[in-house]
């Protein structure tokens, strides 16, 4: 399981509304208690590097990685996984995702759909667009097994509203 | 030696190091003893040719070492590796909105639940049915679901969010009815922490009013309460901290006629009172009705913590108060806090741990103490945890109980009723009938010297806390009247006065300098 709380839902919701109709990325922050429960406590948006297309494709700059690594380090807390967002497409890691994907992480994706064409999946959003009746914003977290294949992560559904 | 930094997601393979010393040479060799070091690496640093993987990045210092001579690169004594894995993914390659024939979903390898959950309608006819509709409902069926307000969820966040405790337990403790038993030392922090953590329901029992000597260690009351009732008091600070919660209080001395109709109704008992015969009661009241009672006492710098007559998930009952003391001490022996003294932060350590007792019985959350017996020696910073068994002889759940109802529990301790001689009164009107008349009769004054300062009827003041180091200025041969505030210290002025010295000649001022001012002189000042 791993807990997103309402702060860290509106850091990453902005992050991906603020890139879209780009992919945005960044890194997850936090504890993880000896039940593997993962609490995210902040996150650091980082610029998608991706050469080219980036409303498709998310690239995390190696030097960045290792600024997170050390954020990490600095804050006593652990890296514990990415996020990147999946302009006008659902929270489901795509084929790309998986092949470079690293065992353990916790990969967040957030879907940005725009209303129009939101199917009835995203419709059972639980985030409340910051820009009713334009964009659906739906999460889903996502990591490997041991077959390298990836597994739904429970995020813990604290609501607000 | 070169140290080389493994990322996080790595450590899993290398006993969770985050760094690690290698020898110098290339980072070829330093792959190697990585790898042999640590074989569960290999599969995510090198591919099946033995070269490492496109997707892993290998650093010395800022520069990747594709920029310098790759694999070659040397390694120096005091270099510094990094591996980075490389960070990238993308949505898939179709546009539009995704639909069963996603070509991207088999290759997920995702539990069948998941899939289970796929979008099976194509999505023009979601945005024919409303998506506005389809948003609202989930969130009116979570509303329903539990029974939290918004503001109650924002409050427990940091509940909720502890993994193990969640909703499940908040939920238990709104539901939940508490009562604790003195407002004390070790009540102020069991009632302050327990009405913050969100218990539903508490009641809290005290018969004592505030005295300015209790605000060294009852953090639930301020000099402004001094001389109210303290349940009244403790009502208000509570009411101030947690308006989601119902309090009941009780302003009156537990005793055997009302103890099961007070406790009949609540699901945890905590014991914070400061007496043998009280303890006892609340012990076998606890034990007839068969609630728990999560028990602390504290006595100068030591505390006691346990969890009695509590019944664990198994359906074992576990023991209570008369396991550990059959009978009490001789009267006397163990002295009160207001004779023996305690150091002011030993009840909030002690009802802390009697707070966080009480939740994990409410919750179901942990081991509780139950069979077990805690002493925190404050003066050598030790603790030690007993084990404690019930009895066969006890005699209310033993083989063979004796009792059966709830008994006189002074005549039990060897103590007679603290509250069973009335006091000499005398009230505001006839005060001044005496001063009118010229009377010879002394007027003590037991409140604070702030207090004296604000207003006064002229009275000798001997704050309450100093009365019996000043007795001897206080005549034996004439009346006393003796005042504070509202009659709370000058009531425990008289008792002390009478029992350690004999006195027979003194007389409460019946509501204090309060009611002298209402009555007889309103042109003072009230405070």
């Amino acid at each position: 399981m791993i807990i997103l709380e309402p702060r860290i839902r509106q850091l990453l919701i902005d992050d991906a509304l603020n890139t879209f109709p780009d992919e945005c990325c960044g890194f997850l922050f936090g504890r993880e208690e000896r039940d593997g429960t993962r609490l995210i406590i902040d996150i650091l948006v980082v610029d998608n590097s991706k050469q080219g297309d980036k409303t498709r494709r998310f690239e995390i700059s190696p030097l960045d990685y290792m600024t997170a690594e050390q954020h990490a380090l600095d804050h006593d807390w652990t890296l514990l996984g990415i996020y990147h967002s999946h302009p006008k497409h659902p929270a489901i890691p795509s084929e790309h995702d998986r092949i470079a994907a690293q065992p353990w992480f916790s990969y967040v994706i957030i879907s940005v759909m725009e209303q129009n064409t939101a199917s009835v999946m995203e419709a059972d959003a639980t985030e409340p667009s910051p820009h009713p009746g334009k964009h659906a914003i739906h999460f889903r977290s996502w990591v490997l097994n041991e077959q390298q294949q990836f597994e739904e992560e429970k995020i813990a559904e604290y609501q607000f509203t | 030696m070169a140290t080389v930094i493994i990322p996080t997601p790595l450590r899993k393979f290398t006993n969770n190091t985050a760094r690690l010393q290698v020898g110098p040479g290339t980072i070829h060799s330093t792959v190697q003893e990585l790898t042999q070091n640590f074989p569960d690496l290999k599969k995510h640093l090198l591919d099946e040719g033995g070269n490492i993987r496109s997707y892993v990045n290998i650093f010395i210092g800022n520069d990747d070492i594709r920029d310098l001579q790759q694999e070659k690169t040397a390694v120096k004594e005091d270099a510094i590796i990094s591996i980075v894995p490389a960070i990238a993914g993308g949505s898939p390659e179709t546009h539009g909105a995704p639909g069963p024939d996603d070509p991207m979903q088999p290759s997920l390898g995702a539990p069948a639940s998941t899939i289970d959950r796929m979008p099976t309608n194509p999505p023009t006819e979601a945005s024919a049915s409303g998506i506005g509709h389809a948003l609202a409902r989930p969130l009116l069926d979570r509303s329903l679901a539990h029974p939290f307000t918004k503001e109650e969820l924002a409050r427990y966040n940091r509940h909720i969010i502890i993994p193990g405790f969640g909703m499940e337990a908040q939920l238990k403790l709104k539901t939940a009815k508490v009562l604790v038993i003195g407002s004390g030392g070790l009540g102020s922090p069991v009632l302050l922490y327990l009405a913050a953590a969100g218990v539903g329901t508490i009641g809290i029992v005290d018969f004592d009013v505030v005295d300015d000597s209790n605000l060294q260690r009852q953090v639930l009351f301020g000099v402004d309460e001094i001389g109210k009732p303290k349940v009244e008091a403790a009502r208000r600070r509570l009411e101030g901290l947690n308006p989601y919660i119902k309090l009941h209080i009780y302003n009156t001395h537990l005793n055997s006629q009302n103890a099961l109709e007070i406790l009949k109704d609540y699901d945890v008992i905590a014991d914070g009172t400061d007496n043998f015969p009280t303890r006892y009661l609340v012990n076998d009241a606890s034990v007839l009705l068969g609630k728990p009672n999560v028990y602390a006492s504290i006595f100068q710098f030591e505390g006691q913590v346990s969890v009695f007559n509590y019944r664990n998930a198994q359906g074992e009952l576990g023991p209570n108060y008369r396991d550990l003391y059959p009978t009490p001490p001789p009267p006397g022996l163990v002295p009160s806090c207001a004779e023996g003294g305690v150091l002011g932060v030993l009840p909030g350590i002690i009802g802390s741990l009697q707070a966080l007792e009480v939740i994990k019985v409410i919750t179901g959350v942990g081991e509780t103490l139950a069979g077990r017996f805690y002493i925190f020696d404050a003066l050598n910073f030790e603790s030690r945890t007993f084990t404690i068994r019930r009895r066969k002889d006890n005699p209310i759940n033993g083989d063979n109980p004796t009792i059966t109802a709830l008994i006189d529990y002074e005549a039990f301790c060897g103590m007679r009723a603290v509250e069973e001689r009335p006091l000499k009164e005398i009230t505001a009107k006839e005060l001044y009938d005496w001063q009118v008349r010229g009377e010879k009769f002394q007027l003590i004054d037991v409140r604070e010297p702030h207090e004296y300062d604000i207003v006064n009827i002229g009275a000798e003041l001997i704050p309450l806390g100093t009365v019996a180091a000043n007795s001897e200025k206080i005549d034996r041969d004439r009346p006393v009247v003796v005042h504070c505030k509202v009659g709370g210290r000058s009531a425990k002025a008289i008792r002390e006065l009478e029992e350690k010295f004999g006195f027979n000649n003194l007389y409460n001022l019946k509501g204090g300098i309060l009611a002298y001012i209402d009555e007889v002189q309103p042109e003072l000042t009230k405070y």
